[in-house]
């Protein structure tokens, strides 16, 4: 509005005259053109979050490899675990990475891209307007949920794959070495990292359904991300907590590193089971939670 | 036998059935199902009788006792068959109480005992003496028979069947051999020829040179005497044992009385149907008693089953639910000819370790027949040259095999070679023999031979005892016993052929076997004489095997399928009504009619009430009021962004709902701008644009920038721009897409005089050109300047619309009128 533009502010005083009155919307307009995917992906993607995230997976695998290189190979304590086997190759230094960001790394990973991302934009004001121009309701949380939910997966797919490249650079291509003895060949071994890796994704789902229910219920991105990864500790604490017996098979994180069981002589299905039944439960009853109350709330933000 | 039981309870865990039980009744609870209902009033109670019974026994028939017996009712049946429970060595009725419980509320009628000689019944022990026990057990059948509750297969011969573990598992089997009546059997780790378990010959040599397995027998006969001298052993028994045990061999005296207390002795007349249940845990009687049992009865022609599981007297996992589980299913088959017991060998395996548990998963492998311990065998070299060993003056230290309770230190070998690593064999006392690595893993299901040739350096050594051990070696040279269990045979010069402990092992691909020939092992007598041996393998190993054995896949809680397709239905339920058809409307030509607009938030404060105005084409509409008068909730509510309690908004007629498509129509700026922080202006106002799904063409881009008026800046981030910046564009962006109606909450807050003057200008313009627009503002003189109309509200409600003209009325300023009007709007 500097009078340097003058010429051209007064072309709103020109505009071709209203359409038919009696239309609903403007020609061009459709519910299921709005909000589309490629456009959330790139409004999230450019976010320093997101990308400090991503940084930090990429990079934690090269860290872990200079800390072997430092404080050379784990010595086993009698116990038998994935850390006395991490350098025997590639494949097992994945397996490692994975078994140490399971617990908290990638929980906050997945809780960060599905916990930030409607609370955030209520936080910034543009929820509002997205929701003016406008994109429905359910096809905006739709929308979202799956962007977020491929940023996660992406996340939990990108540790094990840069594992991969720096385990290879370091150790070398080897045989699978199974934490209770005996070996995988690598062909077996890719097919049963695949396991792990899908049953990883499965156990983070309740995860995500939990911080994406907090990001409507809330307008702070810190507090869903926060509460999300919160209740996850106090799940984990329960979890330690023996004497809760059998009631600990239904705490959301109980069967979180059940994946383990595919790397046994035989693969243990009985875990992995009972983790994804768990997750699917509490992701389909939570993610309802967040659509119903998304559709009832009004938003003041 | 006992004494195992004791220890695997100290080592013991919870039992299988007790977890499964619990997280059944934990699904139970969340699914809310009825099955918590069903069982409400709590486990059936089962009503007991205990009694003393009068019996006589001896060889002569002329020794009274009294036994102490305890009978369980059947529940829910009026007439029942009857179980007979016996129970293990220095034990005595109560220790098989939970069993008969369970037994009586399947609906049997259950009779447990104390064998004479132990706890609260007289008499002395006679080791299931056919003069002795066996006459016993005879009579208390006599007393069932009488029993209202149990049924009658004819005059004094009730359906009968008996179970025990050990001590009360051989009592079955003998009875069974002497008595008619006894109609099933199910007799757990327990033995087939006592002399065989005592004095042990690998070689097939015979208990005459067998070698003594002192520890057991220690353990076993101290338990029964409670430590006190001979205790309340048979005076006989007990001189019997002490010879023996000073000797270090058996006397032929010996062998004759302890094969009369064997099933094997009478073999040929159990010809009833018989379950045997034998722990892979076991060094003091192994899989090969169960193996003798099972042939001898099934040479009569009685259909026998064997179970091979992980416990036995060493410990290990006692799986108590599975154990009681299949003799149920068993006597179930066999006593009431419910179902069908089909399986004929069943084997449990420990599968891997359950991740969130830390224990070992147990599956079971079945087949439709036991194929004994020798069936489809491989041949695997042994190569390696002739080896010296010692055996060191004193016998020790020696070689640990077995000790009572290692079985469940133990049990993490199972699951291969690095989970063990106790030592076990002591240098220069060992022959090994590797095999070449496994090609392919090998599941060994039996008891493996090889042939021996074995010498003595010297007389000393001559006839002394040897012991053969099988180790599972891993590629990186870590060595574990398959099973810690060895088989004794004596060095007599020449060759011998060994059989090794019978056992079930998975040895994994690029495993090695390794034969290992020791001189010690702590759990034998072994001679003090210093002496060596030269000890060279002739064969290789051939290695039994049983293909048809077929693991069925762990089994998966119901509540696991339960669960995700309740939870998608608590899902659905909560969905329901989210979605709602919106009526088809036709549209007018009115820009935007509310009409008894209210909302009340959650306070209880009523922001807007009863509001009502009309707004028409080509006007600008100010909407005055002061703070807190309800003009911003009213801007939400014509956004969709919250649900009014009454009334509606239309907008060119159509109800305005949360995303209703007629929103595409306006354009809006209320309470500030809202902006993605880490994207430039530009890209902002592109992708808010894409949002809309609308065609680019759509947008007039240009115009809308040219009003924001941003310059350069456009393409820094918004997260750096001034409060001015971001409302030009935030009012720029309303404008994306030449809107019908254009609503902009308070648009001068934070320009400059030049702007807010050229935004006068602007919103005029567009107003002319047939469009509609509304600006909310507490800024008297602006509405005044710009507006043709204006609506004034104060506390929720409207008090005075119309054009501004009239409001002002003729000589006034818009400021006199609307404090006169807010007056009257809050006194009224």
């Amino acid at each position: 509005m500097t009078t340097s533009e003058e010429p051209k502010t007064d072309a709103p005083a020109r505009p071709e005259a209203p359409e038919d009155p009696a239309r609903i919307s403007p020609g061009g307009y459709s519910v299921r053109r709005t909000l589309p995917l490629r456009v959330e992906a790139i409004r999230q993607f450019r976010r320093r979050r997101t990308l400090i995230a991503f940084g930090i997976l990429l990079v934690l695998p090269w860290v872990l490899v200079g800390a072997f290189e430092i404080g050379g190979s784990p010595s086993g304590n009698g116990v038998p675990g994935l850390v006395d086997v991490a350098t025997a190759g590639a494949l097992n230094f994945t397996l490692f990475a994975l078994f140490v960001s399971t617990g908290f790394l990638l929980v906050v990973a997945v809780a960060l891209f599905c916990g930030d991302t409607v609370a955030s934009e209520a936080g910034w004001s543009s929820l509002r307007y997205l929701l003016a121009a406008p994109v429905p309701r359910a096809r905006l949380l739709r929308q979202k949920l799956i962007v977020a939910l491929s940023y996660s997966v992406a996340a939990v797919l990108t540790l094990p794959l840069m594992s991969l490249v720096a385990g290879t650079a370091a150790f070398g291509w080897a045989d699978v070495e199974l934490p209770t003895g005996g070996t995988v060949p690598t062909s077996t071994a890719l097919g049963r990292m695949a396991i792990v890796i899908g049953y990883s994704l499965v156990a983070q789902f309740v995860v995500a359904a939990l911080a994406f229910l907090l990001s409507v219920v809330t307008d702070s991105p810190l507090g869903a991300v926060g509460g999300a990864v919160g209740l996850v500790i106090v799940s984990n604490i329960l979890d330690a907590v023996t004497a809760l017996g059998s009631w600990r098979d239904f705490l959301p994180t109980h069967w979180m590193y059940s994946w383990m069981d595919a790397l046994q002589p035989q693969i243990q299905w009985t875990g992995m089971a009972k983790g994804a039944s768990i997750s699917i439960a509490y992701a389909a009853v939570l993610f309802a939670l967040a659509f119903r109350r998304f559709h009832t709330r009004d938003i003041v933000s | 036998m006992r004494v195992g039981g004791a220890i695997r309870a100290r080592w013991g865990r919870t039992g299988r059935t007790a977890r499964w039980a619990a997280a059944g009744s934990a699904v139970a609870l969340a699914a809310g199902t009825a099955v918590w209902g069903a069982s409400a009033g709590g486990p059936s109670r089962v009503h007991t009788v205990d009694q003393r019974i009068q019996v006589v026994d001896g060889p002569h028939d002329d020794q009274r006792v009294t036994l102490d017996t305890t009978f369980y009712k059947p529940v829910g049946h009026a007439k029942a068959p009857a179980v007979m429970l016996g129970h293990g060595f220095g034990g005595d009725k109560h220790g098989v109480a939970a069993e008969a419980r369970a037994l009586a509320r399947d609906g049997y009628a259950v009779l447990t005992w104390t064998a004479r000689g132990f706890g609260a019944s007289t008499g002395q022990i006679a080791l299931d003496s056919p003069d002795y026990e066996v006459k016993d057990v005879r009579q208390l059948i006599d007393w069932l028979a009488k029993r209202p509750e149990v049924q009658l297969d004819g005059p004094g011969d009730p359906r009968l069947g008996m179970a025990g573990e050990s001590y009360g598992g051989a009592i079955a089997l003998l009875t069974a051999a002497y008595d008619r009546r006894v109609d099933a059997i199910a007799p757990q780790i327990t033995w087939n020829s006592l002399p065989d378990v005592l004095f042990p010959n690998a070689a097939g040599a015979g208990p005459e040179n067998g070698v003594f397995k002192k520890l057991w027998a220690g353990v076993f006969f101290t338990s029964g005497s409670r430590g006190a001298g001979c205790g309340r052993f048979l005076p006989s028994l007990c001189a019997m044992y002490q010879k023996v045990a000073e000797r270090g061999a058996p006397t032929a005296d010996a062998i004759a009385t302890l094969r009369r207390s064997s099933p094997a002795s009478v073999a040929d007349r159990i010809t009833v149907p018989t379950l045997l249940v034998q722990g892979q845990s076991d060094s003091l009687f192994p899989l090969d008693q169960a193996d003798a049992n099972a042939r001898a009865i099934a040479r009569n022609g009685a259909p026998v089953s064997v179970v091979w599981y992980q416990g036995g007297h060493d410990g290990g996992d006692p799986e108590t639910g599975r154990v009681r589980g299949l003799v149920r299913d068993f006597f179930d088959a066999r006593l009431r000819h419910a179902g069908t017991f089909g399986t004929r060998f069943t084997v449990t395996r420990a599968g891997g370790l359950d991740s969130s548990t830390q224990k070992v998963v147990v599956q079971e492998a079945k087949a439709r027949t036991y194929p004994g311990l020798s069936g489809d065998p491989r041949q695997l070299a042994l190569p390696g040259a002739e080896q010296t060993i010692h055996n060191p003056a004193g016998g020790a230290p020696a070689a640990v095999s077995a000790l009572p309770g290692l079985g469940a230190l133990g049990s993490l070998d199972s699951l291969g070679a690095a989970g063990g690593g106790l030592p076990t064999d002591m240098p220069g006392q060992t022959a090994t023999f590797d095999t070449r690595p496994l090609d392919h893993s090998l599941h060994l299901t039996g008891a493996a031979t090889v042939r021996l040739h074995v010498a003595a350096d010297g007389d000393a050594g001559d006839g002394g005892p040897l012991f053969a051990k099988l180790y599972d070696v891993s590629p990186d040279g870590t060595a574990a016993l398959a099973r810690r269990i060895a088989a004794p045979f004596r060095a007599t010069g020449g060759e011998v052929t060994v059989t090794l402990p019978a056992m079930d092992h998975r040895f994994d691909r690029g495993h090695r076997l390794r034969l290992a020939i020791a001189t010690t092992d702590m759990g034998f007598a072994t001679p003090p004489q210093p002496a060596a041996y030269r000890v060279r393998a002739v064969s290789g190993l051939t290695v039994p095997t049983d293909p048809s054995l077929v693991t069925a896949p762990a089994p998966i809680p119901t509540w696991v399928w339960i669960l995700p397709p309740a939870g998608l239905a608590v899902a659905a339920a909560l969905l329901l009504g989210v979605r709602r058809g919106r009526p088809r409307e036709r549209g007018t030509g009115v820009p935007l009619e509310i009409t008894g607009l209210t909302k009340a938030y959650g306070n209880g404060h009523l922001a807007v009430a009863d509001l009502s105005f009309r707004v028409e084409k080509g006007q600008v509409l100010g909407l005055l009021g002061p703070n807190g008068a309800g003009k911003t909730t009213t801007l939400r509510m014509l956004m969709g962004l919250i649900h009014p309690d009454a009334g509606e908004i239309r907008i060119f007629g159509h109800r305005v709902t949360p995303g209703a498509p007629v929103l595409a129509r306006l354009g809006s700026f209320v309470e500030g701008p809202g902006f993605l922080p880490h994207l430039s202006g530009r890209d902002n106002l592109d992708l808010y644009w894409r949002a809309t799904g609308r065609p680019a063409a759509e947008a007039h881009m240009d115009e809308a920038l040219a009003i924001a008026g941003l310059g350069t800046a456009l393409d820094r981030a918004v997260r750096t721009y001034s409060q001015g910046m971001r409302q030009r564009l935030a009012i720029a962006q309303a404008m994306l897409g030449l809107p019908d109606l254009l609503v902009l909450d308070e648009p001068t807050n934070g320009l400059d005089p030049p702007q807010i003057r050229e935004m006068r200008e602007v919103l005029v313009r567009y107003a002319a050109a047939g469009r509609t627009v509304i600006v909310s503002s507490h800024l008297l003189a602006e509405v005044e300047q710009t507006c043709t109309h204006a609506v004034v509200m104060a506390g929720g409600r409207r008090v005075a619309a119309g054009p501004v003209a009239d409001i002002v009325g003729s000589g006034r300023r818009l400021e006199d009128a609307f404090l006169e009007i807010i007056g009257e709007g809050t006194t009224a």
